[in-house]
């Protein structure tokens, strides 16, 4: 098969796996018992016919379901997300509007935890049995079992109020009205410092523990005792002989964990008033802002399969040998 | 890398830090420059008061948008964009005369023909409360640039009370008329005649307010702009407040349980005024076409089981106030002499025995289900205790778990057995208590109406009279009587008097001045 043909069976796959999760989605949010009519007049804390009418009215609730679908459909071929009545606002306007703040906070977050993983993992794996492995160990399965937002809460406590170093919220300083685009910068990346850790962290102790096994495991390999045999320096055999080869398995469980780093996005965004996709979710699900949901769930699933083509590409720059297979 | 670089980077990294690198720029809690942050949660869907009654939109639209009238702490009414009005003898005609200075945000001025767009057009057309109030009115005319008169059907004893900015705000004529209401592009940039404009809505992030130069009012607003800062998170808010990033919470924005420890800090102010006007009254609520729940001896002996003053402690932490009757005591006409339930096991186990549930092999009466009001901790623990308290009377509960659209549909529907609700009484018993108790307005598939599906004919004609009344002695009179039938025939089983914290910096005054409090325009406020 040409390399064309394969880009091309790759697209259509994902076009199907799209019109599939569209279709998925739609299915899902509107069998939620629950009318969004009465979620808003409630809010509103009056109601009487008129008003519910007119709500569902405006929100094409009125119209029978294979309608609704057919519309939603078509607009999904057309790439138009439709529009939130709630919010007055096209879906794709909000949608993009949050897309930056979440790309920035995961991307910091899968950077940080990858580089952290490897670094800490390598460091316990070349000297396992002392007492570094150990602590290293000991921390990172603390990590792992800690909830992420007790984890968010403590590093506020910590960092915030007892420290105050840095801010416990938010994206910018609400008065980076006059900010040059270096300060404003600088601001972003003292409000992300705290929410990128927390979302990390787990991840982080994952990939130290995958990273130390799987050098330690390299590391007993014959190539590694040759390299030593040659009188090469520890460096020089890390560098050239372990650290990619073990790093390999790593990457492998850092695409698929990719996807469950947007959901935890929520979490972390909402303990941090981070204006991110996963806070939008959030409050359109308690809203029942249609619209808003299945632009969400379809961003998402495309960001996560976008993930996916990223992490067989890594792959193949690590490895050599899986893109000939 | 040798150990020992490893720990110098540390080290390193633990000086720069220390050093304060990152304190560089800004500093944390703003500084007092005659500016106010609030807390907001959570995010309102829009700023345009007359065309969005949430919360949220209510606490950011206030201060753009005014009413009429505004209300005090004892809910008489005080100028806001009229100055004065008066009363015919025969309670039919309301003449307003308004203030004379007042000019939109974008300049034009503000006049009579705006108040009779509002009130005859555009209100009636877009807010539901304000439709049932000037629905009353035979006509609504200007006979001046500055007077507007309302002339009513029949008398009306609240309807002054219609006026308060979040029941009828005043919207611009030249602004709305004509066109799509929901659909109008100066949404994205409100304009009222209130003493804060709109400067900018970051969605997710916060509102930006800025004092209006140009306000009627002399020397007023007191405070230079306003952040309205929407943080989703109970703890983060708390954090807020804490360390002086936000000065101002309301409603729900501190949870109960952290009130006393930030109250407690020498910046902070608690008050729990300033909601008079809503007066939220908490009620278990059941579902009167469904057995058990027809026999008044089940309901009564559901009353003795439940320990209000418990309620009260440990799940509000002291902020509420055991209710005695259908009207609460912040509540004009309130009878405060009604016979009440004692928390008494005994007591219901006779009753219960007495009408007839017997207890079974496993000590069980009967088994009932508990629709869990999806609205956060306080009605989870509510929806928890009540399992617990009905257990003592042999009563076993299953606590049904929902989403807040599922919860609105099961109640409005009339498909559920028991449950939590709460509702504002508006001020005045004519608008926010009769609606829950007369027969007239049960009406499946609409929240807050006479969901329970209570009916007495004695009830009906009481409110119906004394909304008509007009002296204030004859309204307390007929109050009075329905109060007395509602507590012994026990439509729903009221617990609470809600009260809300509100907490401020205490360097700010004049933040809370009415019993509207943070649904006022904060023209007051200011930095002592």
């Amino acid at each position: 098969m040409s390399v064309v043909l394969r880009v091309l069976a790759k697209l259509a796959g994902i076009a199907v796996a799209i019109l599939v999760i569209a279709t998925i989605n739609f299915v899902l949010v509107h069998s939620a018992p629950g009318d969004p009519a009465l979620v808003i007049a409630g809010q509103s804390g009056a109601t009487d016919a008129k008003f519910i009418e007119q709500i569902r009215a405006e929100y094409g609730l009125d119209q029978p379901w294979p309608v609704q679908y057919a519309n939603y459909l078509g607009k999904v071929v057309t790439l138009d997300l439709g529009y939130s009545v709630r919010q007055r606002t096209a879906v794709s306007e909000l949608i993009l509007q949050r897309l930056g703040p979440t790309l920035l906070l995961t991307g910091a977050a899968f950077a940080l935890s990858l580089l952290g993983g490897v670094v800490f993992g390598a460091f316990a794996g070349l000297r396992h049995g002392t007492w570094a492995d150990f602590a290293i160990s000991m921390v990172s399965l603390l990590l792992y079992a800690m909830p992420v937002f007790w984890l968010g809460l403590m590093l506020v406590l910590i960092f915030s109020i007892n420290l105050e170093w840095l801010p416990a919220f938010g994206y910018v300083n609400i008065r980076s009205a006059g900010f040059t685009p270096l300060q404003y910068a600088l601001d972003v990346l003292r409000h992300l410092i705290l929410p990128a850790v927390t979302l990390s962290a787990i991840y982080m102790a994952v990939y130290t523990r995958l990273m130390r096994a799987s050098l330690i495991e390299v590391s007993h390999e014959d190539h590694v005792k040759t390299a030593r045999a040659k009188g090469l320096t520890e460096g020089q055999i890390l560098r050239g002989h372990m650290l990619r080869n073990a790093a390999v398995p790593v990457v492998t469980f850092a695409g698929l964990q990719a996807g469950a780093l947007i959901g935890g996005a929520v979490v972390v965004e909402t303990v941090f008033s981070w204006p991110g996709l996963g806070r939008l979710t959030f409050d359109a699900v308690t809203a029942r802002d249609y619209p808003v949901l299945l632009g969400l769930f379809l961003v998402m699933s495309l960001l996560v399969i976008t993930i996916n083509l990223l992490t067989d590409l890594l792959h193949r720059v690590i490895d050599p040998r899986i893109g000939t297979r | 890398m040798k150990r020992r670089d490893f720990n110098t980077m540390l080290l390193g990294g633990l000086a720069a830090s220390s050093l304060g690198l990152w304190r560089d720029g800004v500093a944390y809690a703003q500084t007092p420059t005659g500016g106010l942050t609030s807390l907001l949660t959570p995010e309102p869907p829009m700023l345009v008061l007359p065309l969005n009654q949430q919360q949220p939109t209510i606490v950011v639209g206030s201060k753009m948008f005014e009413g009429l009238l505004d209300f005090d702490f004892e809910l008489n009414p005080r100028p806001q964009l009229a100055e004065s009005w008066e009363v015919s003898g025969d309670g039919l005609t309301y003449t307003f005369h308004l203030q004379k200075a007042a000019k939109w945000h974008d300049g034009t001025s503000f006049t009579a023909a705006d108040v009779v767009f509002s009130c005859d057009v555009m209100l009636k057309e877009v807010h539901p409360r304000a439709r049932a109030s000037f629905e009353r009115c035979e006509s609504i005319t200007a006979t001046d640039d500055h007077t507007v008169v309302f002339q009513l059907k029949e008398p009306f004893a609240p309807f002054l009370h219609a006026f308060e900015a979040g029941s009828a705000p005043i919207c611009p004529r030249h602004v709305y008329e004509g066109t799509d209401y929901r659909a109008n592009p100066q949404n994205d940039a409100p304009v009222g005649t209130g003493p804060f404009k709109f400067n900018e809505w970051v969605k997710g992030s916060h509102i930006h307010l800025v004092a209006n130069p140009d306000y009627y009012m002399a020397g007023k607003p007191g405070l230079t702009e306003i952040f309205f800062r929407i943080v989703p998170d109970a703890a983060s808010r708390s954090v807020a407040m804490e360390t002086g990033e936000a000065q101002l919470s309301c409603w729900n924005d501190v949870e109960n349980f952290d009130v006393k420890r930030l109250s407690e800090l020498p910046h902070l102010t608690l008050t729990t005024q300033g909601y008079e006007f809503f007066s939220p009254l908490l009620w278990y609520e059941v579902n009167l076409r469904k057995a058990p729940f027809n026999d008044l001896r089940f309901r009564k002996a559901m009353m003795h089981l439940l320990d209000k003053s418990f309620i009260v402690e440990r799940i509000m932490f002291g902020l509420a106030k055991p209710a005695t009757s259908a009207i609460s005591s912040t509540t004009p006409f309130h009878e405060p002499n009604l016979p009440g339930y004692d928390f008494n096991v005994e007591k219901a186990n006779a009753l219960l025995d007495e009408a007839g549930f017997a207890k079974g092999a496993d000590g069980k009466r009967v088994t009932i289900n508990f629709l869990v009001a999806p609205y956060g901790e306080m009605w989870t623990r509510l929806a928890e205790y009540f399992r617990q308290a009905m257990a003592a009377g042999g009563i076993e509960v299953n606590l049904v778990s929902t989403d807040i659209a599922g919860w609105g549909q099961s109640v409005a529907s009339w498909d559920y057995e028991v449950s939590t609700n709460m509702l504002y009484q508006n001020a005045d018993p004519a608008l926010g208590v009769a609606r829950s108790y007369i027969s007239s307005n049960i009406r499946q598939g609409v929240l807050f109406t006479n969901t329970e599906g209570y009916e007495n004919p004695e009830v009906d004609r009481l409110f119906a009279e004394a909304a008509v009344a007009t002296s204030r002695e004859k309204r307390q009179e007929l109050y009075t009587a329905v109060q007395k039938i509602l507590v012994e025939e026990l439509p729903v089983l009221w617990m609470t008097e809600q009260q809300y914290p509100t907490m401020y910096d205490s360097r700010l005054t004049d933040v809370i001045t009415g019993g509207t409090g943070v649904n006022g325009n904060f023209a007051s406020a200011r930095y002592a």
